[in-house]
């Protein structure tokens, strides 16, 4: 198709994304913080977070290109499977009740920032604290990839050259990060959403009510999916055959989801762990949201007159909105969602910087760094972790189904679980047995992810009824520190692990 | 509260989402047009925050009188 786009349609895309995002860059004067320079300050926003703004925040981890590009892109190429994205999110929020007060009430006492500074003293292990830190930064690495692929996506849809689209999505990424910090996402994370808000509920009114209502949606791209393949997905419903691959794929994505360092900085930002339980209460709602995105990726279909093939299934909602609206207000819309990239792919950056300044510099390198160096070695590897994640941009599954991204990160952070999560509920299992654990964990991970030859395939086969490969890992990780405790227990070599003392999980300060 | 109630309703939506599948993977009966399969996990993400909120509501009285949860 030729291009639909005028002068005035591009002057109000970047004109929407630049203003919103140079609010971040002005945000430092919002609640002026003593030094600027300071980690705590830069990384954590000074740990005063409220109830609202850390809704927003943790809201705008979650909802994002993933919930905008990608879960509906599944859709359009593979129908209900993407529907596991709301299970997933349904599934969230009562662990982190869970699990994230008691985090925080440890790690506000001790000056935690990372889960890799409690896995330290509570297993009593720097190299422990390390490998989990490091877990965590390399599964972070696909999940930013999906937000800069995501926009480049959006710009293409825009018929912007596709042979820049990509570095000037990185570029945009790594400016507004370095310099902004915490403050800066936390504060454009409010503008985001507004925009997104008011860009998604016109889209999600108008499209359902152009096309006669959800009824017709369903019945027509039933009949483009019958024609596309010969049963396999359908919209209507998930082919039974898929039931483990299903829900363990949203489970897999709900336990991981508060491992990456993005979550845990989000949560260690807030101001107490009432807001943190305030917050597991009421995030669920931002759900209603995302499943009406995911159905406009069946909606997708039908104005596409047909179903998106994997390679461009990221497409979907961007033709979709160019196809139904004026262009003014696509170009809005557009905006919307490379805001809604950007802000995400910062908060992750910054978190995955935050780590490798604490735990591995500040840890191994130079521990006497001034707060000032460390602040701005943080800076410095935002950006180094942001290029890291183009290689993940090239992998053959930023091509396909690009939320394969994600629940790649997922698979491989999953396997922090019993070192994180469980190890808040006791104390008594050995830096060895979580550690192999580990090990066992992440070689099925990638054992299996070589096998796919990273094509973005997070389902196994038949032989393990296409379980996501995160909780296979998972089970086979779970099961080692099981076999290593038990032999622990067997030789009657269990004891309480690490410095922290149970209580300190309830008291808050 | 006693914390093994508090395990129960917080566990309840993996019940419903992943030993449920079973029973929520079909189209009928439709409602609004959705099929089954969209619509219980409308239902649910409500059920899920009403359950979350429920076990936070317990613990703030509970903290409120000096009870520990």
């Amino acid at each position: 198709m030729s291009n639909p786009f005028n002068d005035l349609d591009y002057a109000l895309f970047f004109a929407v994304v630049i203003i919103a995002l140079f609010v971040g860059f002005i945000a430092y004067l919002w609640r002026k913080p003593k030094t600027m320079e300071d980690i705590q300050e830069w990384g954590l926003g000074g740990r005063r977070f409220g109830t609202v703004v850390v809704w927003f925040l943790l809201g705008g981890d979650l909802y994002t290109a993933y919930t905008l590009i990608a879960v509906p892109g599944l859709a359009a190429s593979s129908g209900a499977l993407a529907m596991f994205a709301i299970t997933y999110g349904i599934m969230i929020y009562p662990i982190v009740y869970a699990t994230m007060p008691r985090l925080y009430n440890v790690s506000k006492k001790r000056g935690y920032i990372t889960s890799s500074d409690y896995v330290k003293d509570r297993f009593n292990s720097r190299f422990l604290g390390l490998l989990i830190g490091l877990t965590g930064v390399v599964a972070e690495l696909p999940y930013i990839a999906l937000q800069i692929v995501s926009i480049s996506y959006v710009l293409r849809a825009m018929f912007l050259p596709a042979t820049i689209t990509l570095i000037f999505a990185f570029a945009l990424v790594a400016i507004f990060t370095f310099v902004s910090g915490l403050r800066g996402p936390a504060l454009t994370a409010i503008l985001k959403d507004a925009i997104i808000w008011v860009a998604v509920i016109a889209i999600v009114i108008y499209i359902p009510y152009k096309l006669g209502g959800f009824q017709p949606i369903f019945a027509d791209a039933s009949k483009y999916f019958a024609a596309a393949n010969a049963g396999g997905n359908a919209p209507l419903f998930e082919s039974p055959t898929l039931g483990v691959g299903y829900t363990t794929l949203a489970l897999g994505s709900a336990l991981a989801l508060f491992l990456y360092p993005h979550g845990v900085t989000g949560t260690l930002g807030s101001k107490d762990a009432k807001t943190i339980k305030r917050n597991a209460s009421l995030l669920p709602l931002y759900n209603l949201l995302l499943l009406v995105v995911a159905i406009l990726g069946i909606a997708a279909v039908v104005v596409h007159n047909g179903v998106f093939t994997k390679a461009n299934s990221s497409f979907a909602i961007p033709y979709l909105i160019r196809d139904e609206f004026p262009t003014l207000f696509t170009s809005f819309a557009y905006a919307a969602i490379v805001v809604g990239s950007v802000v995400p792919a910062s908060i992750m950056a910054i978190a995955s910087a935050n780590l490798l300044t604490r735990n591995v510099y500040l840890e191994y390198i130079n521990p006497n760094a001034s707060s000032r160096t460390q602040s701005w070695l943080s800076r410095f590897l935002v950006l180094v972790v942001i290029a890291a994640s183009l290689a993940f941009s090239l992998l053959k599954v930023a091509s396909g189904d690009i939320v394969f991204l994600q629940t790649l990160g997922g698979a491989i952070v999953l396997q922090t679980l019993p070192s994180i999560y469980i190890s808040l509920y006791t104390r008594k299992l050995s830096k060895y047995s979580v550690g192999l654990g580990w090990l066992a964990g992440i070689s099925v991970v990638l054992y299996d992810q070589y096998l796919v030859n990273f094509s973005g395939n997070s389902l196994t086969t038949s032989t393990f009824d296409f379980m996501y490969v995160g909780i296979l890992g998972l089970l086979v990780n779970l099961l080692v520190v099981l076999v290593i405790h038990g032999i622990s227990v067997a030789l009657g070599k269990v004891k309480d692990e690490g410095i922290i003392d149970n209580s300190e999980f309830t008291i808050e300060e | 509260m006693n914390s093994i109630l508090k395990f129960i309703i917080l566990a309840l939506p993996y019940a419903f989402m992943v030993l449920g599948f079973g029973i929520y993977d079909r189209a009928t009966p439709y409602l609004g047009g959705m099929p089954f399969f969209y619509w219980y996990q409308i239902l649910w993400i409500f059920l899920a925050a009403i359950l979350t909120s429920l076990v936070y509501f317990i613990e703030d009285r509970e903290g409120k009188k000096g009870v520990k949860a």
